[in-house]
C-alpha cells in the first residue's frame, strides 16, 4: 500500500480471517494497522495486492464511537438499516434487540451526550450488530476508555464473538488486550508495515477476568512483547 | 429567587449608573434650552415618548413597521443564505465562484449603496427590504457553510460505508451537524436586519412609516425626547430578535449539543 504522497504504509501483509477466528494485530504507532482495516472495509483503495470479503455485512467499530449526537441511542442504532433502506418496523425491532444484547435496555431515548464513554462504545457495537456481520473490524475501539471499562468491554466482545460466531479483526496497542481477545495475534513492524510474527492463543472461551493472572497468559504476553521489540 | 436576583443585579446596577450619568449630563452640563433640544432627562423621555398617547401610538406603529420589514428581509436572507451555503458545500467550484462576492457584499459600506438602491428600486418598502437583505446575508452563508463542512470525518466514513448518496448525506449528516452554527448565524443576522431596516428607513420614507422615518422626523423637528424613545425601541427590537433566535437554537440543539 503506497499513498499518493509517497508514504509506503504497508508491504507484504497477508493473512486470512475465518468465521470463528479472532485475529488481533499489534504494532507500533503509525505502522499501518488502521490502514489494513480501511482497505478491508473498502474505505481506502489499495495500490497493490488484493483482499476478499465473503460478505457485505461488515461490522466496523472505530476508535471513536462515532455516534450522531443529535440522534437518540435507538435512532443511532437504526442508522445503518436506515441508510440501507431497510423496512422501518423491522429495523426498529432489530435495533431494540441488539440494544438489549449489549445491555443498554432502558437507554433507548437517551442522547449520546448523557452516556459514559463505555456506554457510547456499547451503542457503537450495537449499531454494527444490527447488520448481523460475518466479519467484525475493530480499530482500537477501547483505547480511550479507563482500564475497568475496557476490561468489561473485552469480556463483552468475547461473549458476543462466541455467541454470534463472526470473524473478528482487532487492532490494538495493548498486548494484554490482544491476548485476552484473540485466537491469533499478529505482530507488525514499523513502516512499511509487515507482519513479522504470529502467535496462536490457546485459551478456551468463555474467558473471564481470572485469565489475566494465569502464568500462561503472562508468558504469551511476554513472548509477543519480545517479538514486537525485535520489529523496531 | 435568590439566584435570579444574583443574575439580574449586576446589569441592573450598570443600568442605574448609566441613568445617573445621564441625569448628571442633562442637569449639570446642559442648560435648559440645550437640554430640551439635545438630551432631556430620562423621565421626560419616558413621559413624552410612552405616556403621551399620541406619541406612543406613533412610535409603536413605527416599531411594528420596522419589525415586519426586517422580518421579510431576514426571511429572504435566510432562504438565500441557506441555498447558497448548501450549493457551496456541494461543489468546490461553486464555492470558489461565489464566496468572493459574499465577502464583497459584507465589506461594502451600506451607506454608499443606499442612493443607488433608491434610484433602482424606488424609495419605498422594497428598497428597505433590499438593504436588510444586503446587511444580513453574509453571516448566514458563512455560518451555515462552516456548519455543513464541519461534519465529522468519522461520520462521513460511516455514511460512505453504508452507501449513502449526496442527498442522504446532506439531510441526515451535514444539515443536523450544521444546526448550532446555523442558528448562531441567524442570531447575528437578525440583529443586523434590524439595524439595516432602520438605516434604510433614514433614507427611504415612502410606503410605511418605520422607526428610521420617525428618527429622521424627530431630528428635523428637534424633538429630542421622542428621538430617544425611538432609539430605545430600535434597541429593544434588536434585543428581542436576538433572544428569539437564541431561544430557537436552545430549543433545537440543547438536548444533544455538547456545549451551549
Amino acid at each position: 500500500m503506497v499513498f499518493p504522497d509517497g508514504t509506503h504504509a504497508l508491504d507484504d501483509v497477508s493473512f486470512d480471517v475465518n468465521e470463528g477466528e479472532f485475529v488481533t494485530i499489534v504494532g507500533p504507532s503509525g505502522c499501518g494497522k488502521s490502514t489494513i482495516l480501511k482497505i478491508a472495509s473498502g474505505l481506502l483503495k489499495h495500490t497493490d495486492g488484493s483482499y476478499d470479503l465473503a460478505d457485505d455485512n461488515l461490522g466496523y467499530v472505530f476508535q471513536d464511537s462515532t455516534l450522531l449526537p443529535w440522534r437518540t441511542v435507538l435512532k443511532n442504532v437504526e442508522l445503518f438499516d436506515e441508510l440501507r433502506k431497510g423496512d422501518k418496523s423491522a429495523r426498529r425491532a432489530n435495533a431494540k434487540r441488539v440494544i438489549e444484547t449489549v445491555g443498554l435496555g432502558g437507554f433507548e431515548n437517551h442522547h449520546p451526550k448523557r452516556l459514559s464513554g463505555g456506554m457510547r462504545m456499547r451503542v457503537s457495537l450495537a449499531r454494527s450488530l444490527t447488520l448481523n456481520p460475518k466479519v467484525f473490524l475493530f480499530d482500537e475501539p477501547f483505547g480511550a476508555l479507563d482500564e475497568i471499562t475496557r476490561q468489561n468491554l473485552n469480556e463483552e466482545v468475547g461473549r458476543l464473538f462466541k455467541e454470534l460466531d463472526f470473524g473478528g479483526l482487532f487492532i490494538t496497542h495493548s498486548i494484554p488486550e490482544a491476548v485476552f481477545m484473540s485466537t491469533k495475534v499478529l505482530v507488525m513492524s514499523s513502516r512499511p508495515g509487515r507482519i513479522i510474527d504470529s502467535f496462536d492463543v490457546p485459551f478456551d472461551y468463555p474467558r473471564t477476568a481470572d485469565l489475566r493472572y494465569h502464568p500462561d497468559f503472562a508468558k504469551l504476553s511476554g513472548d509477543i512483547s519480545k517479538g514486537l521489540a525485535e520489529g523496531h | 429567587m435568590k439566584r435570579r436576583l444574583g443574575i439580574l443585579a449586576p446589569p441592573l446596577a450598570v443600568f442605574a449608573a448609566f441613568i445617573c450619568a445621564w441625569y448628571f449630563y442633562s442637569g449639570v452640563i446642559l442648560d435648559e434650552t440645550r437640554r430640551k433640544i439635545t438630551l432631556p432627562y430620562f423621565h421626560q423621555v419616558i413621559d413624552q415618548s410612552f405616556l403621551d398617547a399620541e406619541n406612543r401610538a406613533d412610535l409603536l406603529g413605527a416599531l411594528w413597521t420596522s419589525a415586519w420589514i426586517a422580518g421579510i428581509g431576514l426571511t429572504i436572507s435566510i432562504l438565500l443564505g441557506l441555498t447558497f451555503a448548501v450549493l457551496m458545500s456541494q461543489a468546490k467550484w461553486i464555492e470558489r465562484s461565489f464566496y468572493p462576492y459574499a465577502v464583497l457584499i459584507q465589506t461594502l459600506p451600506i451607506l454608499a449603496l443606499v442612493p443607488m438602491i433608491g434610484l433602482q428600486f424606488g424609495f419605498g418598502i422594497k428598497a428597505r427590504v433590499i438593504v436588510v437583505v444586503i446587511v444580513s446575508l453574509f453571516p448566514i452563508i458563512t455560518n451555515t457553510l462552516f456548519g455543513l463542512k464541519s461534519a465529522d470525518q468519522g461520520h462521513h466514513d460511516l455514511f460512505t460505508l453504508h452507501g449513502a448518496g449526496r442527498i442522504t448525506r446532506l439531510f441526515k449528516l451535514q444539515f443536523p451537524s450544521a444546526l448550532p452554527a446555523m442558528f448562531t448565524g441567524f442570531q447575528i443576522s437578525a440583529g443586523l436586519a434590524v439595524i439595516g431596516e432602520i438605516v434604510g428607513g433614514l433614507f427611504f420614507g415612502r410606503g410605511a412609516v418605520d422607526l428610521g422615518n420617525r428618527i429622521q422626523l424627530y431630528v428635523a423637528r428637534l424633538r429630542a425626547a421622542e428621538l430617544m424613545g425611538a432609539i430605545a425601541l430600535s434597541a429593544a427590537l434588536g434585543v428581542a430578535v436576538f433572544w428569539f433566535f437564541g431561544y430557537l437554537r436552545h430549543r433545537f440543539t440543547a438536548s444533544w449539543a455538547e456545549a451551549e
